[in-house]
């Protein structure tokens, strides 16, 4: 990577001095591990398939300034029931309060800039947590997130409060104007006993090129549920690099569904770190990709403590051009005895030219664990497609019909009935099931 | 509304009929008898359209039409039903949903209006009494864990909801009990009527026995060697398919 692109980061960086007390030592060891490592290139083992550094082009953006996007410009991309939801929302990367909308109590939710929080009493807990995920993404385009995260989100979920509606956190590139680089950074805590589904949307406003580097850290405590779903349905232009990081802090439950859609290039980095015993979790992905789409889904289940369950299962189907890519690790810590760890990978190809690449990748370092993994990469069932046929179903419906079946339980793992039947739609859509 | 002419098909480089000749007229039930390995099922596949056969040779007729020329779908919604021997087990796809699929796009084709939910539920409703299906079978997905009795059940089931012209049944017999097999056979003859057609494919006289055909081909190496009225039937039970080897070998050597 070049000097002159170090340089550019490096002087917005020095722009937005001077960040809070509680934010300045993450942020500066963010800037100079970016500086170090410079973007990671494709001999990076982890960074093979998605070629990153070719997004910063001369044209690429990143501005700290809030660009004028109206409501009425998100409107069209609104998750089900965001009028009873709590709708959070960023632009370019940058936390809007203006835009967003909270509509749980103050005594269910806290939510406020990254750096509004880093001022409050929020400092404390922002400074020991933010950039817990950076031990496990040791690599520039992470770090650079990093630098900026004052930019960026505060979430809360109050002690006990089980939340009936969601919270939506929508992330708006805004594309009219040239091509942006988002960097959206979001630091989430459950408190102890609290109940939450959180789900993100991308919206790119525009249709022209954008780039987003997410980071989104969660901290989940004592009995605490979160429920958390991504939901990629950009365009081609649209790529994006996100990393969601999930630490039990406390035996709880944690369930991620990630569901892709569309994109140019897309990284997906899901962590679930099991640091407290009897801890479970649930990962599920679904990638359903067309044109000359990528999409890597690496996942980390980090087994600290013993006794906790996890369970994953990725389902991909690539048309056209299009490339799936699944790297699933598990690493089992010394200690962490009795641990589940279950994987699966399962992939169909629809064209000559679209391709899968899997790996699973297990690091188990105790005696007594139950794990196990494994993956496929096949063709849609010929003897199903002729059956469903012979019944007078046309061959295009008949493949949206076995595609979907194949989608469904990944699919049935949305949890929120509104969120499931949006979902379902736009899988219906692109499968073009019609009748 | 049938009609083949010296149909020549096989898989890759194996031929395995070797010049059909068959006319099926409006109201009758015809059966197909012979050996393992005489071309039975080919025949079958070969009429539903599946694309693994490559037919070399003849032509078919169905209602009027070039059937060879038509996309299996188009052939079902043309009147044509396959049940199949070994019926497809699809997970995540309900019967209800993939039926009422079958039912409403093969309407399209033919100019009709979808039928909506209550219509459809009513018609449901009635056609699982002639193969006594559960709702609650129905409901699961498609063939998955139903017991041979069942798949046989719901191909009829699917076959009273289509209401075809021309219905091939492909060994639907195997591997059914006296019980199921009764079940299935009443539930075929409630369906026989003036305006459609059977091709039963059988191995066993067994089934001749509840679904009694007019006429009954014996099909050997890939060609009808011998039609007759269901009294054929009998006689092959009798005398088993060696006779028919015999008379054929006596032919030949004559």
């Amino acid at each position: 990577m070049s000097k002159e692109t170090i340089q550019y980061f490096s002087g917005l960086y020095t722009q937005t001095a001077p960040y809070a007390p509680a934010l300045k030592a993450f942020s500066g060891k963010s800037m100079d591990d970016f500086s170090k490592w410079g973007l990671p290139g494709p001999k990076h083992e982890e960074w093979k398939y998605a070629r990153v550094a070719s997004l910063f082009r001369n044209d690429l953006k990143f501005s700290l300034e809030m660009p004028s996007v109206s409501a009425s410009d998100i409107d069209p991309f609104r998750l089900p029931g965001n009028g009873s939801a709590t709708e959070l929302i960023f632009v370019n990367g940058l936390y809007s309060s203006a835009l967003s909308a909270i509509r749980h109590t103050a005594s269910d939710i806290v939510a406020l800039s990254m750096e509004d929080a880093a001022r409050a009493d929020y400092g404390d807990f922002i400074a020991q947590n933010l950039g817990h995920s950076a031990s496990y993404h040791p690599d520039g385009i992470h770090a650079l997130n990093g630098a900026f995260a004052g930019k960026g989100l505060f979430l809360r979920v109050k002690k006990g409060r089980i939340l009936e509606q969601p919270i939506y956190i929508y992330h708006v590139t805004d594309s009219r104007n040239g091509f942006p680089f988002a960097q959206p950074r979001s630091l989430v805590q459950v408190e102890d006993g609290a109940q939450v589904q959180i789900a993100e949307q991308y919206i790119n406003i525009g249709g022209q090129d954008s780039f987003t580097n997410e980071v989104i850290e969660m901290v989940a405590g004592q009995d605490s549920v979160v429920d958390y779903y991504k939901i990629q349905n950009e365009g081609s232009l649209a790529n994006h690099v996100g990393t969601t990081h999930i630490r039990q802090a406390g035996k709880c439950l944690t369930n991620a569904v990630t569901i892709t859609l569309g994109g140019g290039m897309v990284r997906n980095n899901l962590n679930m770190i099991m640091e407290s015993e009897h801890g479970e979790s649930h990962m599920y992905g679904l990638y359903l990709l067309a044109g000359k789409t990528l999409v890597d889904n690496h996942t980390i289940v980090d087994n600290v403590m013993p006794h906790c369950f996890s369970n994953e299962l990725y389902k991909g189907i690539m048309d056209d051009e299009s490339t799936g890519v699944f790297n699933g690790k598990i690493f089992v810590r010394k200690d962490a005895q009795k641990t589940n760890a279950y994987q699966s990978n399962k992939n169909i190809l629809l064209s000559e030219k679209a391709s899968a690449n899997t790996k699973p990748q297990l690091e188990i370092f105790a005696d007594d664990v139950k794990c196990s993994h494994g993956c496929t990469v096949g063709r849609l069932d010929e003897e199903a497609l002729f059956y469903l046929r012979a019944r007078g179903i046309s061959e295009q419906n008949a493949r949206a019909l076995l595609l979907h079946a194949f989608a469904l339980d990944v699919l049935a793992n949305i949890k929120h009935e509104g969120l499931r039947t949006y979902v379902d739609a736009l899988i219906s859509e692109r499968l073009g099931f019609n009748i | 509304m049938l009609k083949i002419t010296d149909l020549h098909a096989g898989i890759e480089e194996k031929k395995i009929l070797k010049g059909i000749n068959l006319q099926i007229k409006a109201g009758e039930v015809h059966a197909i008898m012979g050996p393992n390995g005489s071309g039975k099922s080919t025949l079958a596949s070969v009429l539903a359209g599946r694309e693994s056969f490559e037919v070399t040779g003849g032509s078919v007729e169905f209602l009027g039409k070039d059937l060879l020329d038509m996309a299996p779908e188009d052939r079902a919604r043309e009147g044509m039903f396959l049940a199949f021997q070994y019926p497809v087990e699809i997970p995540g796809v309900s019967t209800t949903n993939f039926i009422k699929t079958a039912v409403n796009e093969t309407r399209k084709y033919r100019g009709q209006e979808p039928l909506d939910a209550v219509a459809f539920l009513k018609l449901m409703k009635e056609r699982m009494k002639l193969v006594q299906i559960d709702q609650s079978l129905l409901s699961r997905s498609l063939n998955e864990g139903f017991s041979g009795g069942e798949k046989k059940r719901n191909e009829i089931f699917q076959m009273a909801m289509l209401e075809p012209k021309l219905a091939i049944l492909d060994e639907t017999d195997s591997g059914l009990d006296i019980d199921a097999l009764r079940i299935v056979a009443n539930g075929v003859n409630q369906l026989r009527s003036k305006d459609n057609a059977f091709l039963v494919v059988t191995h066993y006289q067994r089934l001749l026995e509840y679904i009694v055909p007019d006429f009954v081909h014996v099909l050997y190496n890939g060609r009808i060697v011998k039609s007759g009225t269901k009294e054929l039937a009998l006689e092959l039970e009798e005398k088993g398919y060696d006779f028919i080897k015999n008379e054929i070998l006596v032919a030949e050597q004559a």
